[in-house]
């Protein structure tokens, strides 16, 4: 036993020492990327990178902790690159103080100016907007025309989201206030929640399957899904999306609110260069059509066509409003979804 | 050799102290290293509690005001749930393992662990696909009924409170079955045999001598249970329950305030010292050592009829519904989607997942003998707080404990390296933050309570007229710890070993955060999938992770069936 015992101690202690010398290896060209998107998704991307320049991408892929890490990490993080979705995670690299600015032709001529941090701190690669669905047999597509309509009594009952607190929510709240005001704001609010069939649940595409289902007429999605329903190849999802209708909300006035998947240079990036490369790279035509078109998305480059489905759906108009505005009103829309309980 | 003990002796308060009094005396070193060992592992809840002290900004006002009676409340009705439902479904399956014959009782000891490699959220995505509107259930109802759509008829709602309490409850209770069913097969014979000739029912022995017996092992499992439950994140957060567990990432994430969050984070705390304290409390009145005669095999109620009908489908039904059927619709999504799945790329992720909570599984039993022994050696306060303390890791969620481990460590990391740059003008850059140590560090802390607690429960059991004869033979305290009281605890070892190399292969969000570059477990791996609702790529993983927590279930029954027999004492 006592034999045993030592020599499971022996094991714990070699299989430690190993592990803390598990660093990222100091090859010569690598870059190191923090993650808050899914690998799946990314794979594809940086392996093209890495094929084309010959620099090593390391990922920690799919973290919600990151930001923690950066900013306990501070002038020591390993991390290069942050790549991420939605305003709210840029502005809050912002807030934290853990990127840089950066400022550079290509980046500059690459995405327009409502889609990037006007100090150079974030860019944004992919735009996704944020839709309202209506059930292609029961509703007419002229019935619903803009966000406000969603607050109309006539659907009572009618209407599914997912919870209000996530941050697609959160960023069309917000919007809606830059828009409105907080007071107008709340009365919509109000009246949406008002109007929900059923306690605030599931993430975006199950408010689809609702839709298919009985449960409501009208549902709010990002597009990307309703893309990836129509391309993934698998027949449930395919009936679901096949049994409604897309609706790009505010077309006759303000445009659609829009959000985007981005990226940010770290202070501490120790491969500076190498970033900025990839983050360039990322913004080119190439890797622009392949990322959009990895998550049905729109790219972020105007250069850029959308791809397939992406395509077929025709032009739209995007609210133009800044992001970094919509991020202003976040913690507003946040304290407001509290205070009308809409997830309760 | 043969330790004389008085059978079942239940011993007096005045008796135990002059015994407790005259223990084997705790040497000096045994103490530091225990201090140590517990400092370092406290240093993540310190963090916590250090974040909390100094937010950003009070958002407690507006908590109060709007959500936070919500989430509470919420919390309360979940766990009290959860404890109602895992009590009764444990406890009366372990009773009728160890106490009863029935048909199917061998093939249902073991199979009654079987939800136990289930994790939570994967049962609960299993069943909100087979019982929500678009499932079969529902369809082959509407089918069968003609009805049209979700307004004809009523059914429950499985994302909701009280699917919630039952998901979790499938999953968690056999926490409660496994530690009871031994407390049941180590139960005193003579104890139960008194009872049965004084003219008790079957009924009334269970409830007035077994029961309160196995109080402590009974109020152990369900402290783990109710632990599991407060911190759960993935099955809340999918059905849009509003636990505590949500509001703490609300604030964190949404609010951007790791404050508050850290605030939320103390306040579940509260709850967990509750338990705790009751736990203790419940066993602080009693002590019974085990008797020499308890290996004999305790004569078993005969069910007939009826009463063995009910019995069989009891289990039957635990199993089906905790097991076999989120089993079956996984195997066959895994099924369908095998070519999608299984790249090279997952056998790493697997074999990631297997070495590192193999690695936490025999870090923290160490640890929580170190801490555990300890304990038994000083009663004094302090000691007693500091292993009490030391195991409320468990109680915090993963992501939360990550932050505790995130800020302790890049501190660390950083002083050391702007010391070096300032005098040597070396940088050492990150030792600690960002490597699988960190991983495994947090493994440790998470699961610590796990260990602790099983071997607490063991060494409680073992009468300190041991250490006493070891003594007086010249034992010093290490030699009475590795001939006496490890070989004893061996099942106690074991079983602790199996539930944190189970869980640590569940665990997620510490993971997530603390991991190096490049690194995924299988965890981690099904979880992109999760976030997209890709419940069907997700599968192949799941069905891993579920089959490989079947290895050590199965493991965990032989070296239960086989400690029966009694080698142990034998051997010594």
């Amino acid at each position: 036993m006592k034999k045993t015992v030592r020599h499971l101690a022996k094991t714990f202690l070699i299989g430690t020492l190993l592990s803390t010398t598990a660093l990222p290896a100091l090859a010569a060209e690598q870059v190191n990327i923090y993650s808050f998107r899914q690998p799946y998704l990314m794979q594809p991307i940086l392996e093209a990178f890495t094929k084309e320049t010959g620099i090593k991408t390391n990922v920690v892929a799919d973290g919600t902790g990151i930001l923690e890490r950066l900013k306990r990490e501070g002038i020591n993080s390993p991390a290069d690159i942050v790549l991420t979705v939605d305003i709210g995670n840029l502005s809050e690299l912002v807030k934290a103080n853990v990127a840089q600015p950066l400022k550079t032709d290509v980046l500059e001529q690459n995405i327009p100016s409502q889609y990037r941090d006007p100090n150079g701190i974030w860019y944004g690669l992919t735009v996704r907007a944020r839709n309202i669905f209506v059930a292609t047999d029961r509703v007419k597509p002229d019935e619903i025309k803009t966000y406000e309509d969603l607050a109309d009594p006539k659907w009572k009952g009618r209407v599914c989201t997912r919870p209000g607190k996530h941050p697609y929510n959160v960023a069309l709240v917000a919007s809606m206030i830059a828009h409105h005001g907080e007071e107008k704001a709340e009365q919509w609010l109000r009246a949406l929640k008002a109007n929900l069939a059923q306690k605030p649940q599931g993430a975006d595409r199950a408010q689809l399957k609702a839709l298919k289902e009985g449960v409501c007429d009208v549902a709010i999605m990002n597009s990307y899904y309703y893309g990836r329903m129509l391309t993934e190849d698998n027949p449930e999802e395919l009936a679901i999306a096949k049994a409604a209708t897309m609706i790009f909300p505010n077309q006759e006035d303000r445009g659609t609110h829009v959000n985007v998947s981005g990226m940010a240079l770290t202070k501490s990036a120790p491969n500076k260069e190498n970033a900025i490369k990839l983050m360039e790279y990322l913004s080119q035509p190439a890797a622009q059509q392949l990322y959009a078109q990895q998550n049905s998305e729109y790219p972020v480059n105007p250069r850029v066509e959308p791809s397939g489905v992406v395509a077929s759906w025709g032009e739209f108009k995007a609210d133009p409003l800044p992001l970094t505005e919509v991020a202003q009103h976040r913690e507003a829309a946040v304290r407001l979804l509290d205070k009308v309980n809409y997830d309760g | 050799m043969t330790v004389p003990i008085q059978s079942g002796a239940l011993i007096s308060e005045t008796s135990r102290h002059t015994l407790s009094s005259s223990r084997v005396r705790a040497p000096r070193g045994w103490m530091i290293t225990t201090l140590a060992v517990a400092f370092i592992v406290c240093l993540p809840i310190l963090s916590v509690l250090y974040v909390a002290l100094f937010p950003e900004e009070n958002i407690w006002p507006h908590l109060i005001d709007t959500v936070l009676p919500r989430y509470i409340r919420t919390t309360l009705q979940l766990l009290i749930g959860v404890g109602i439902l895992t009590f009764v479904f444990g406890v009366t399956s372990a009773w009728l393992i160890s106490m009863c014959r029935f048909p199917g009782r061998k093939l249902f000891e073991w199979a009654l662990l079987l939800p136990f490699a289930v994790p939570a959220y994967v049962i609960a995505y299993v069943y909100t696909d087979m019982l929500e509107y678009s499932g079969w259930v529902q369809t082959g109802l509407r089918d069968w009924f003609g009805w049209q759509s979700a307004r004809d008829y009523w059914f429950p709602e499985i994302r909701s409170l009280g699917g919630a309490i039952l998901m979790l409850s499938l999953v968690l209770y056999p926490y409660v079955y496994m530690l009871s069913r031994a407390a049941f097969m180590e139960q005193s014979q003579s104890l139960l045999m008194a009872s049965r000739s004084l003219g008790c029912s079957p009924w009334k022995s269970f409830w007035r001598v077994s029961l309160p017996v196995t109080r402590p092992a009974i109020a152990i499992g369900l402290t783990l249970v109710l632990l599991e439950t407060l911190n759960d994140f993935g099955t809340v957060d999918y059905f849009a329950v509003q636990t505590l567990t949500q509001g703490l990432f609300d604030t964190w994430l949404n609010m951007g305030n790791i404050g508050g969050a850290a605030q939320i984070a103390c306040c579940m705390l509260l709850f967990v010292c509750f338990f705790i304290w009751l736990e203790r409390r419940s066993r602080a009145r009693q002590k019974h050592y085990q008797s020499a005669d308890r290996y004999k095999n305790l004569p078993r109620y005969h069910l007939k009829g009826l009463k063995a009908a009910l019995a069989t489908l009891f289990c039957l039904a635990l199993i089906t519904l905790g097991f076999l059927i989120p089993f079956y619709i996984l195997a066959n999504y895994a099924y369908q989607y095998f070519e999608q799945s299984f790249t090279s790329d997952f056998i790493s992720h697997a074999r990631n997942s297997f070495l590192l909570s193999g690695l936490a599984a025999l870090a923290t039993i160490a640890i929580g003998l170190i801490l555990t022994y300890a304990r038994r050696l000083n009663r004094h306060r302090a000691v007693r707080a500091v292993v009490a303390v030391s195991s409320l890791g468990y109680a915090m969620p993963g992501a939360v404990l990550a932050i505790g481990v995130l800020v302790p460590f890049a501190a660390f990391d950083n002083t050391l390296d702007g010391f070096l740059r300032q005098h040597f003008g070396v940088s050492s850059g990150l030792l600690l933050s960002g490597t699988l140590f960190a991983v495994l560090f947090a493994y440790v802390v998470r699961f610590l309570a796990v260990s602790a607690g099983a071997l607490q429960a063991g060494l409680d059991q073992i009468t300190p007229s041991m250490d006493m004869a070891a003594q007086s033979l010249g034992s010093r305290p290490t030699g009475v710890l590795f001939r006496i009281h490890i070989p004893l605890l061996r099942r106690s070892m074991v079983t602790a070993a199996i539930i944190v190399f189970v869980d640590c292969m569940k665990e997620l969000p510490a993971t997530l955060i603390l991991r190096p570059f490049n690194f995924e477990t299988l965890a981690t791996h099904v979880h992109q999938y999760a976030t997209h609702e890709l419940i069907k790529e997700s599968a192949l993983g799941d069905l891993v992770i579920v089959g490989l927590g079947l290895i050590p279930v199965i493991l965990l029954n032989r070296s239960m069936s086989s400690a029966k027999k009694g080698e142990q004492i034998q051997r010594l």
